[in-house]
């Protein structure tokens, strides 16, 4: 088949996953690429299996962690705003080789993240990005009207508080630091990172208060 | 289409772009999906270096808007995948028919 795509018609999409087949040809041409590569010794199956059991291994859990620590300890926090990537790596996370660029959210300030042009986002960090971050409205929107945008997500900031957004490129990713919450003073770690959301990492929102 | 300053972008430049209110729902990928990723971080290791993000991108980016809004993500991924691996001469349109040919016949992919 060809993969232009001119036809008039969209009958061709995949399935929901939950929906009994038949493929999509987009499907097929998956597996017919896949088998091919895997035949001329490209990469294995095992290959396959081993990168998408890597990709599931990675969830926003990674990127609270790194949260957590750096409300814990101050000079961690400093290398993490410093040099992103070799902060992460301090903590035996495995990092794409692109640079990491961690933004601070503060009294004065609240960061948010898009990626206007496609979909980059830290995905060691947090995993694979929500359908959304890569859908029209985010990546319109986000630039011109993101107080508006934050209020879809219940994010309601005082008018004094400035928002920052940065906008991903192919060579970096960046994240929010968020706020550390009020009533969180004495929690370890492992508390800290539970308030952590993957949308407070993004900065469409806020991390949980202690309960 | 118009920047608003008399200018032009290509049509996956849509940052300040009017649209609508952010749909939040989220689906799982599905396994098809995951593979498309694979391939692509596969292709992309610094020991195989088939492919490049900005490759990548530049193979979405050049689908054209009608099926950039038609195709969902890992759609306009394994399209641009594909095409790449062609231009690059590692794989050839003629055998991906062909194989997608053989699956059919054979019955794959049917319920």
């Amino acid at each position: 088949m060809s993969v232009e795509h001119s036809h008039g018609h969209d009958h061709d999409h995949a399935p929901p996953p939950d929906q009994d087949g038949p493929w999509s040809d987009y499907q097929y041409l998956e597996t017919a690429v896949r088998e091919l590569l895997i035949e001329k010794g490209i990469f294995s199956n095992d290959d396959v299996r081993r990168m998408i059991e890597r990709m599931d291994s990675r969830s926003p859990a990674r990127g609270a962690q790194v949260v957590a620590k750096a409300w814990s300890d101050p000079a961690f926090k400093d290398r993490l705003l410093a040099d992103g990537r070799g902060a992460v790596e301090e903590l035996g996370i495995d990092i794409e080789p692109v640079r990491l660029i961690v933004v601070e959210n503060t009294a004065a300030e609240h960061n948010m993240v898009v990626c206007t042009l496609c979909s980059c986002y830290p995905r060691n960090l947090l995993g694979l990005p929500p359908d959304w971050y890569k859908a029209r409205a985010y990546r319109s929107r986000a630039v011109r009207e993101p107080r508006a945008v934050l209020a879809e997500f219940g994010t309601e900031l005082p008018d004094g508080v400035a928002v920052r957004v940065h906008d991903s490129t192919a060579d970096m990713r960046y994240m929010v630091l968020p706020r550390r919450p009020d009533g969180s003073e004495g929690l370890g770690e492992a508390e800290l990172a539970d308030l952590v959301t993957r949308d407070s990492m993004i900065g469409v929102s806020l991390p949980k208060t202690p309960a | 289409m118009s920047d608003g300053t008399g200018g032009y972008h290509a049509h996956h430049d849509m940052g300040g772009e009017p649209a609508g209110p952010v749909d939040r729902s989220t689906h799982d990928y599905a396994f098809w999906e995951k593979r498309v990723d694979a391939l692509m971080v596969l292709l992309s290791a610094p020991e195989r270096g088939l492919l490049r993000v900005d490759e990548l991108r530049r193979g979405i980016e050049s689908l054209g808007a009608y099926a950039y809004d038609r195709m969902s993500y890992y759609e306009r991924w394994i399209a641009s995948i594909t095409n790449i691996m062609v231009e690059k001469g590692v794989l050839s349109q003629a055998e991906i028919d062909a194989r997608i040919a053989d699956l059919k016949a054979r019955g794959v992919g049917r319920p």
